[in-house]
């Protein structure tokens, strides 16, 4: 609340003072900060507001960037998906920011995308989502499916020797499109169509009887059998109560989930969860320098001594580095030459490494795997060997395999087919 | 404790070990220990085989050390297993004055895990807790290790726990069944003990051993898989019944308050669902008092938190009658737009106080596990869920029928003039009643806060279901809320393997719709002057 405050009153000093306030408007790079403060999605992305106004209060103890202070303009789209795309316009042409971190799935961002487009604004997405998109002006720091769910299925493989998989998912874009890689990629290392069972249910759903009740029977086949999880937010709590409940276990069936983290599992008793797995790019478990300082940060900021930090938060650091460090490599905040200054911009990450931007506008990552522990942390059982580039058109799709995305000069394109040799070559 | 138990088998190992002439200290443990101190996973887990194989007092307490995460390791690869905060003991029980430095933690995952089960399980079969040698067998069971055989059989000639012993006995007739070596006829009558009480274990096990099996043994198996899946086919749609009727409660618990500010006064309260989260709220407040000053209360924490939720909820009530929707009454649109922006507002307010995330409801023990009947599994909590929507059902029934409130909030309803010139003050009694509907919603909050989340939003997800309950049931009815309740449930439990859950959802709406077509006052519709009125 406290940095909303501050905001309030600087506002409230600019305006009182108009002259000071326009001599002042010169002096500051203004940053929008777009994550709904309200409604249903305000459960994940309110933390990542304070982690931008966090990020932007210590750089501007640093001096800010190119010697102006950095304003953050935070704005609430209420978890409505419309208002995003309204309140991005609000951001670029009332406000013009220099550049905007922001959106939680992959509808809000679908929505404020074409005004991105249309304004040349920059947006920094923090979340993992299902590719097959790309865009010159959004830039895409959360994990793609081969940052996350291919290298948490080879792990099960390997490690778990697991034949059958249920792929479960709410009902929407991001696990509807991972599962159908997945399946691919499923069929690809030979697994046959019956020993994978799909199941989709509503956001929210709460009364996972039946369909925890059918998993259990679908792993009673004596192969050894996973659920890939990619059911979103609130949906997990009511699940991981019911696998516990009928005494599901990790070391029976394991569960490995793309969408809960360290935040999530702060609403549940962990014990029952103990074993099940999650694949992230970042653990706050993840023991190095960096990270600790990270964690004390954002405690002391907070001022609560319990908050836990997760992968998304890492996704905006990484992203706020980078922007700064092109901003001053570029020598102006201008959009364009912003955007050709990020890609190749190297920047530590919290996981003890660098992340670079590519010319697909995604990051490089480690992949981490990570069992739930009883205290509702992640103990790390597998990291990749080296960082894993984002891949924007997954390779087991029909019609996406062909396509690549290379935003330099002179390709420039987001959909470059190298079968045709065209840009443009379409998704489907 | 295991250390006791173990003594024994220690002694006779320790027997055996000097026989045959081998020094006791030169021990392969300390070649397991070594192999424990390490971050492999791999190696980990041989050394957990090889510790169970040599099955001492020290490599029990450091397998069980293990599996609680208190077995930490030095640079020089010696272990530490630390009691408490400040007390570090070494394998053998020597005290350690101080720490060494650079310990780390010995790491577990699932394949260390599923090695720690059944290696415990061998090793705790003997102990003195039924619970405890329970869950050892069930780990036999699992691991089905041929060389546990001998342990299991020395272990059930000594049960005297019905329930342990039958479980050892089928831990014992699945190892025989699993390992190639036994006899087929002995192979074919652990099939048939095994095929009695056949569930998804059996049937795995089954699966599994069919491939490798002989002919004849294959062939009963096939039989017993047969027979298995003909009963669990059976039991099947009994579950789905059963499931319903869970589903059926929860709706149940949700609409009921809503049965009585829409159904009786024809309030359409949007704020409804915010109720049901006023009343979760409320037992995560009880809860977290409870924790921090009584925690020996703990398991009477939902109890106390009911009356609560309904004061506190019936409260909220209260004043959003009194306040907002008195000044509204025949004017359902403004009462509709108006309870929708309190409802936000409520969220908001819980969401500023409480911050974004969940909160964390723990479940009293009794309320946590499952039960098996008959091979289907019922979830405990859900298990006392129906019952206590029941109860709450008749408690508001009676209510309604047998005291005088109920007497004048029924004649208020039925036709308010008349009731006015009788001397009932219909404005109290107005009042009252949207705040016992509230407050009843907070009770179910306090239900619900068992198998959903505890979060600001909590609400929205009831709020369309109580409305399509309460509508379908007939308005002004609680036993048509009850029947419409169960129905729904039991409805969709049915269609869900068939269809899946988001299109067993569309199915029973479109069906709802289709019968409020054809009976627009639904289930059971309300005769007589209070239609008109």
């Amino acid at each position: 609340m406290k940095p909303m405050k501050t905001l309030f009153a600087a506002a409230l000093a600019g305006g009182l003072a108009i002259s000071s306030f326009a001599a002042q408007a010169q002096n500051t790079i203004k940053v929008g900060v777009l994550h709904s403060l309200s409604g249903t999605m305000a459960i994940s992305e309110t933390t990542l507001k304070d982690v931008m106004l966090m990020l932007i209060e210590e750089q501007n103890k640093k001096g800010g960037v190119l010697g102006k202070k950095l304003e953050a303009v935070v704005v609430d789209p209420a978890s409505n998906w419309p208002l995003f795309a309204e309140k991005a316009r609000e951001l670029l042409t009332k406000d013009k920011v220099a550049a905007t971190f922001g959106c939680w799935t992959s509808v809000s961002r679908k929505s404020v995308l074409p005004v991105f487009e249309e304004l040349n604004g920059v947006l920094f997405y923090p979340v993992q989502y299902e590719g097959e998109e790309s865009s010159k002006n959004i830039f895409y720091t959360g994990a793609a499916p081969n940052q996350q769910a291919i290298p948490a299925v080879d792990y099960l493989m390997e490690n778990e020797k697991v034949q059958r998989w249920v792929l479960a998912g709410t009902d929407y874009v991001y696990p509807r499109t991972t599962n159908k890689i997945l399946e691919a990629y499923l069929k690809a290392k030979g697994v046959k169509s019956e020993d994978i069972m799909i199941n989709y249910t509503p956001f929210g759903h709460s009364d996972w009887q039946t369909i925890v009740s059918d998993v259990k029977k679908f792993g009673s086949t004596g192969k050894k059998t996973a659920v890939v999880s990619t059911i979103n937010g609130d949906a997990n709590v009511p699940f991981y109560k019911e696998l516990g409940n009928q005494g599901i276990k990790a070391t029976d069936i394991p569960v490995v989930a793309f969408s809960v983290g360290e935040e999530e599992l702060a609403g549940i008793d962990t014990k029952p969860l103990v074993g099940h797995l999650a694949a992230w790019n970042y653990f706050q478990s993840v023991e190095n320098a960096d990270n600790k300082a990270f964690i004390e940060k954002w405690k002391t900021y907070t001022k609560n001594p319990k908050r836990v930090t997760n992968d998304p938060m890492e996704a905006h650091v990484i992203g706020f580095n980078m922007w700064v460090k092109a901003v001053e490599k570029a020598g102006t905040t201008d959009p364009s030459a912003v955007i050709d200054a990020l890609v190749g911009v190297s920047v530590p990450n919290l996981t003890g490494g660098y992340s670079t931007m590519m010319p697909n506008h995604h990051i490089t990552k480690p992949v981490l795997i990570g069992e739930i522990k009883a205290d509702g942390q992640f103990s790390i059982v597998s990291q990749t060997a080296g960082l894993v580039v984002g891949d924007e058109w997954s390779d087991f799709l029909e019609g996406s395999k062909d396509l690549i995305s290379d935003w330099r000069a002179p390709m420039s394109c987001g959909n470059f087919n190298v079968k045709t040799g065209k840009c443009g070559g379409a998704g489907k | 404790m295991p250390s006791r138990i173990l003594l024994p088998l220690v002694a006779m190992l320790a027997l055996l070990a000097s026989a045959i002439g081998m020094p006791a200290s030169a021990s392969p443990a300390d070649d397991a220990f070594a192999k424990l101190a390490s971050d492999q996973f791999a190696q980990i887990e041989q050394g957990i085989v090889d510790l169970s194989a040599i099955g001492t007092p020290e490599a029990a307490t450091v397998l069980e050390a293990l599996s609680e995460t208190k077995l930490f390791y030095a640079p020089d690869k010696s272990l530490v297993i630390r009691k408490s905060e400040s007390q570090l003991v070494s394998p053998s029980g020597a005290l350690l004055r101080e720490a060494p430095a650079g310990l780390k933690q010995v790491r577990i995952n699932n394949r260390v895990r599923r090695a720690l089960e059944s290696a415990l399980g061998s090793l705790t079969l003997i102990s003195p807790d039924p619970a405890k040698r329970k869950a050892a067998a069930e780990a036999v069971f699992k691991a089905r290790d041929p060389l546990a055989l001998p342990l299991i059989t020395q272990a059930l000639s000594r049960e005297s726990d019905a329930g342990v012993k039958d479980t050892m006995v089928r831990a014992r007739a699945a190892i025989v069944l699993a390992s190639s070596e036994s006899a087929n006829l002995d192979r074919i009558n652990a099939i048939e003990l095994l095929a009695e009480k056949g569930d998804q274990d059996v049937l795995a096990l089954f699966s599994t051993v069919k491939a490798t099996a002989p002919a004849t043994v294959k062939q009963a198996i096939d039989t017993a898989i047969n027979a298995i899946e003909r009963r669990l086919a059976l039991l099947s749609s009994v579950q789905n019944a059963l499931y319903g009727l869970s589903l059926g409660s929860v709706l149940l618990l949700a609409a009921i308050g809503l049965a009585i500010t829409f159904g009786v006064m024809g309030i359409i309260n949007m704020a409804h669902g915010e109720m049901v989260m006023i009343g979760a709220y409320t037992t995560f407040m009880v809860q977290e008092v409870i924790r921090a000053r009584y925690p020996a209360l703990f398991d009477w924490s939902l109890l106390i938190a009911l009356p609560l939720a309904f004061l506190t909820a019936g409260a909220v009530g209260l004043v959003l009658e009194r306040s907002i929707i008195r000044f509204l009454y025949g004017r359902p649109l403004e009462t509709l737009l108006a309870t929708w922006g309190v409802s936000l507002m409520l969220q908001q307010a819980v969401r500023s106080m409480f911050g974004p995330t969940n909160r964390e409801v723990g479940a009293p023990a009794f309320m946590s596990g499952s039960v098996d009947l008959f091979g289907l599994t019922i979830t405990s909590g859900r298990l006392w869920i129906i019952v206590f929507s029941l109860v709450v059902f008749v408690v508001l029934s009676l209510v309604l029928r047998a005291t005088s409130f109920g007497l004048k909030m029924r004649a208020v309803t039925q036709n308010r003039r008349m009731a006015a010139a009788m001397g009932i003050r219909t404005p109290w009694i107005d009042s009252l009643t949207f705040a016992l509907g509230s407050g009843i919603a907070g009770i179910a909050g306090v239900a619900l806060s068992q198998i959903d989340n505890v979060s600001p939003n909590l609400g929205q997800g009831y709020i369309i279901d109580s409305f399509m309950v309460v509508v379908f049931g007939g308005v002004g009815n609680l036993w048509g809320t009850l029947v419409a309740a169960l129905t729904l449930g039991v409805a969709n439990k049915f269609l869900e393997p068939l269809a899946g859950a988001v299109l067993g959802k569309i199915v029973v709406l479109v069906f709802i719709i289709l019968f409020i077509q054809k009976r627009p006052r639904g289930l059971f519709a309300l005769k007589g002057r209070a239609v008109e009125a």
